[in-house]
């Protein structure tokens, strides 16, 4: 069920005049906020929505009507009937003159800075800055220092907005940089050779740097930010269920970032989670539908269609039960047609392992935002789905019943990598869904490829029930499909029922498998997600 | 009485014991009429204290020249909050060294002042944050501070009236910046010393958060005869905006440097060649700097009519400032003492606001550049514009400090500046 803010009475409310926008807000709003909902981006740099505000980078001072002076528009709370100007002349001479002065001391060094492309100065300057710079100083060489971690830092680039300084201190809760010396002498810098210590959320300095200053070394020269598309997704490697965006060039991942939801996560995301998207782009993937003939050769299925109907004729005359492992990163939508695949013959269960740590890492100054125990994105959502959490704490073993099952076994996602032996050799029919080929079930009865979460779109359910929706971004093999498309011709086989391949009305389906899913649409996803209710209670280990 | 000179015009209040050693301990003060002003005050309500000082007019002597009795009113009533009051003592304007002296000679006058001033806004605690690089005065003032405790002055139960006062002395460590009121509350509770964004301002919120009064030494130093005598007694010198006396720190080309307090209005060219016996070996006045570095150059016709009240030097085209008065005789090299002040002020910018941080080098450097006898032609155009960017769009008003003297020499000096560009350097 989605969550709806109650509106807010009319004198929470305060009208102001932007740049000849005449716009309400919400009483307590600065000045920047309120010209972004009236369509004008203030610059600046300093200011960050998820830090406190210092008001030093003098970037956003704009021209309110009545002040003496021009005021910083981060920090100055709206009144009513207030006018303000982001475009006046004296605001606009302002601005350019103190952009000039960030380039003073700036390399210029934009043809090997990795910001390039999404950098607040190059834009700001390119937007509002002169054209030709009068300095002829000698500029200020501080050269590369290694942070530790991910993060490298390029003093020169820096524009000393302390927003690195801010985040360390107020929302990691480990002051670990600091400002030292002053004046044009100032630089960002770790206690003597500290560096970012133990530090586990520092990613997140880089991604709010508005320069090159703070660059990570994972992604250090790999690609421009021009040629990267974003495409919005889940993080995959909690259950905190961290929005992200997808940066891929050329159908191969580079990196995650962290994608705004003040409901999940805020602006952040972990170092951990943020640094294993790597096998996004493994080879070895299975590349078409391939059934196995008796004497343990793998032979190519000509096609879905033919595959889909062997398969559901062996299914259908089988009449055993049907035993699933699936993958902890298997969607709602894949678990709820395995659902419809075990009511449709008649039994069965499904079973799920996943890798957890022994503590779970919070991020003191965003409350509710942690790494959580369990290493993997959909562990409430195949509990709701009724499926059954097997195995140790390193997402391995706990098979022991299932490689006895004479009948049918089907392994979704998982590819069994702790069985060192040919896995369900004693059961009548093996299937594998799965995207990269699994040594254990080299010998399966059928092997489909499916796509992983970033080739396909999908629904996880977090830690606290939120279910949220991630999108396709990379292209997988061109005969890979998700798991649920596959499953559900299968049960359109089995039943003769309608089989549809859309996510959305994949995702309906659920509510009429599971009653906390009931009521919920697959169009109440956007923005933000939601919360499924909270009955049957929890069920949290 | 001036130090280390004195002079018939002069009227003696709160410099009265300069260079009078004898006035530095506990009884020598007390035998001088010391803190009686304060057993005044403790007869009295706190808003009838501030009430007297409101009256006397007494302004900051710190630069801005605010109405300290109507500072004091800003404090909240009743806010349950523990209040503070704050001495600047952080002295490093260039130019200035009065506050220096009125702690060197006169410990317990200060102590007094402060100790009236936290009973009136109602503060248990205050902080002289002394300058470090005062090395005598911290310890003339510590020792002042540990006799007043022992004689039951400070602490619990002052004068037996039931009022609780606490008072510690904290050495800064050697930042200008950290003279800047909100700078020095950062400093005193262990941040860097960063001015902070008023609002809100130190009444609302100031050290550590909760309601704050700062006052200049030698405002709180007025502030026991001013209790004592009563406001009509202060009225009877200065000028209606600006009442009673004030210490002016005088420097350079005079025969007579030192601090010399006198009535506030006292023309500017009177203290030059009578107060202070003229320019130095009988030579020309080139320009003035009344009220410490910061303020812009007076050239030597804008001296003439200029009368040394807050009000008439700005009718004069500067700024009373600290009453810092530096003195520039006709062969001063005004490009290269005004690059001397930019140099420091590029030095002691505290690096959070860019056009502080970034201007203040840049213009250093450009002057320089002129000095050195590298300058170019638009180099004078290039420094007005970059110091009207620095003016008003800072937290504090460092960069603006760099811009008076910057824009003012070039108003008045212009032929100087040229000159450089012309002969391509060097001086003289």
């Amino acid at each position: 069920m989605a969550e709806h803010n109650s509106t807010p009475k009319d004198d929470q409310y305060v009208n102001l005049v932007v740049d000849d926008v005449s716009i309400s807000v919400e009483k307590g709003t600065t000045i920047l906020e309120a010209a972004k909902q009236a369509g004008t981006e203030v610059p600046h740099y300093c200011y960050h929505a998820g830090l406190s505000s210092p008001a030093q980078c003098r970037l956003c001072l704009v021209e309110v009507e009545g002040a003496p002076k021009l005021m910083p528009s981060c920090t100055t709370i709206v009144t009513e009937g207030q006018v303000v100007r982001t475009d006046s002349d004296v605001a606009t001479k302002m601005r350019q003159g103190v952009l000039e002065f960030y380039l003073v001391n700036h390399p210029l060094d934009c043809p090997i800075c990795d910001q390039s492309g999404e950098c607040d100065l190059q834009d700001f300057v390119f937007s509002e800055g002169r054209k030709h710079g009068r300095s002829r100083a000698a500029k200020r060489v501080l050269g590369r220092d290694d942070f530790g971690g991910d993060v490298l830092f390029y003093g020169d680039r820096c524009v000393m907005c302390t927003r690195c300084v801010r985040f360390m201190e107020e929302v990691e809760e480990k002051p670990l940089l600091s400002v030292v010396e002053r004046g044009n002498r100032s630089v960002i810098d770790t206690f003597f050779d500290q560096g970012l210590g133990d530090a586990e959320w520092a990613g997140n300095i880089v991604d709010i740097c508005p320069v090159g200053a703070l660059v990570s070394k994972d992604f250090l020269y790999k690609a421009r930010a021009w040629d990267l598309e974003h495409t919005p997704s889940i993080c995959p490697n909690c259950s905190m269920g961290c929005n992200i965006d997808i940066h891929t060039r050329d159908n191969v991942v580079q990196r995650f970032k962290p994608r705004e939801n003040k409901d999940v996560n805020g602006h952040w995301m972990c170092d951990y989670g943020r640094s294993r998207y790597e096998w996004l782009n493994e080879g070895k993937r299975i590349e078409e539908p391939l059934s196995t003939t008796s004497d343990g050769d793998l032979q190519t299925s000509l096609n879905w269609e033919e595959a889909l109907r062997e398969l559901g004729e062996k299914l259908k005359s089988s009449g055993g039960t049907l035993k699933v492992i699936a993958s902890p990163l298997s969607s709602n939508e894949d678990v709820g047609a395995t659902v419809r695949l075990i009511q449709a013959l008649g039994g069965g269960e499904i079973v799920f392992r996943s890798a957890t740590t022994s503590k779970e890492v919070p991020l003191p100054g965003f409350k509710g935002l942690k790494r959580t125990k369990y290493l993997a994105p959909n562990i409430e959502g195949l509990k709701v789905l009724g499926a059954k959490y097997v195995g140790d704490e390193k997402g391995s073993g706990g098979l022991q019943a299932i490689s006895q099952h004479t009948e049918i076994v089907l392994v979704m996602g998982d590819r069994l990598e702790d069985q060192t032996e040919k896995f369900g050799s004693e059961a009548e029919l093996l299937i594998y869904l799965g995207s990269h080929f699994s040594e254990a079930l080299q010998e399966a009865d059928f092997i489909f490829p499916i796509n992983t979460f970033a080739e396909t779109s999908g629904t996880f359910t977090n830690c606290d029930r939120r279910v949220q929706k991630f999108s396709g971004s990379l292209e997988g093999p061109c005969e890979a499909r998700p798991a649920w498309s596959v499953l559900n011709d299968l049960v359109r086989i089995i039943t003769g029922s309608e089989s549809s391949h859309n996510v959305a009305d994949a995702f309906n389906q659920l509510s009429g498998i599971s009653e906390v899913f009931a009521g919920t649409s697959y169009s109440d996803l956007m923005p933000r997600g939601f919360k499924l209710k909270h009955d049957p209670p929890m069920t949290r280990d | 009485m001036g130090y280390p000179y004195s002079h018939p015009s002069e009227v003696s209040i709160i410099s009265k014991h300069f260079g009078d050693p004898g006035a530095r301990t506990l009884d020598g003060w007390m035998k001088n009429g010391g803190y009686d002003g304060l057993k005044k005050a403790l007869s009295m309500s706190p808003g009838e204290v501030i009430e007297i000082v409101k009256n006397s007019g007494l302004r900051g002597r710190g630069g801005a020249g605010f109405p300290t009795g109507l500072k004091w009113s800003f404090m909240p009533k009743d806010s349950g909050k523990p209040h503070y009051l704050l001495c600047n003592a952080d002295e490093s304007e260039p130019g200035t060294f009065k506050d220096r002296e009125l702690i060197r000679w006169t410990p317990h006058q200060l102590i007094e002042g402060c100790i009236i001033g936290a009973y009136a806004i109602g503060a248990e605690q205050v902080y002289i944050y002394c300058r470090g690089e005062f090395f005598e005065a911290n310890q003339v003032l510590g020792k002042a501070v540990e006799d007043a405790y022992e004689a039951g002055i400070l602490g619990e139960n002052i004068f037996g009236s039931g009022s609780t006062i606490e008072l510690t002395v904290h050495a800064g460590a050697g930042a200008y910046i950290c003279g800047e009121e909100t700078g020095l509350m950062n400093s005193l509770e262990g941040k860097r010393g960063e001015p902070r964004i008023k609002p809100p301002f130190p009444a609302a919120a100031g050290v550590f958060g909760l309601p704050t009064t700062i006052n200049n030494v030698e405002t709180l130093s007025a502030i026991p005869h001013i209790v004592r005598e009563g406001s009509d007694w202060y009225r009877q010198w200065g000028t209606e905006k600006s009442p009673g006396t004030k210490l002016f720190c005088v420097s350079g080309h005079v025969e007579r440097p030192g601090n010399y307090e006198l009535p506030l209005g006292f023309p500017l060219r009177e203290l030059i060649e009578d107060v202070c016996g003229g320019i130095k070996d009988k030579k020309n006045l080139k320009a003035v700097i009344p009220g410490g570095s910061s303020v812009p150059i007076l050239s030597k016709e804008q001296v003439e009519s200029c009368l040394l009240s807050y009000e008439g030097v700005q009718e004069a085209g500067s700024m009373l400032g600290c009453a810092s008065v530096i003195v520039m005789d006709e062969n001063t090299d005004i490009v290269h003492q005004v690059t001397r002040m930019a140099s420091f002020y590029a030095h002691e910018s505290c690096g959070q606001c860019t056009p502080c941080r970034e201007g203040t080098a840049w213009v250093t450097n450009i002057l320089k550049k002129m000095e050195a006898g590298q300058g170019k032609e638009e180099d004078l155009e290039t420094l007005i514009e970059l110091t009207d960017q620095m003016t008003g769009t800072t937290i504090c008003v460092l960069s603006d400090s760099v811009a008076a003297p910057v824009q003012s020499s070039i108003e008045h000096f212009r032929g100087e500046y040229q000159k450089l560009l012309n002969n391509g350097g060097g001086h003289g």
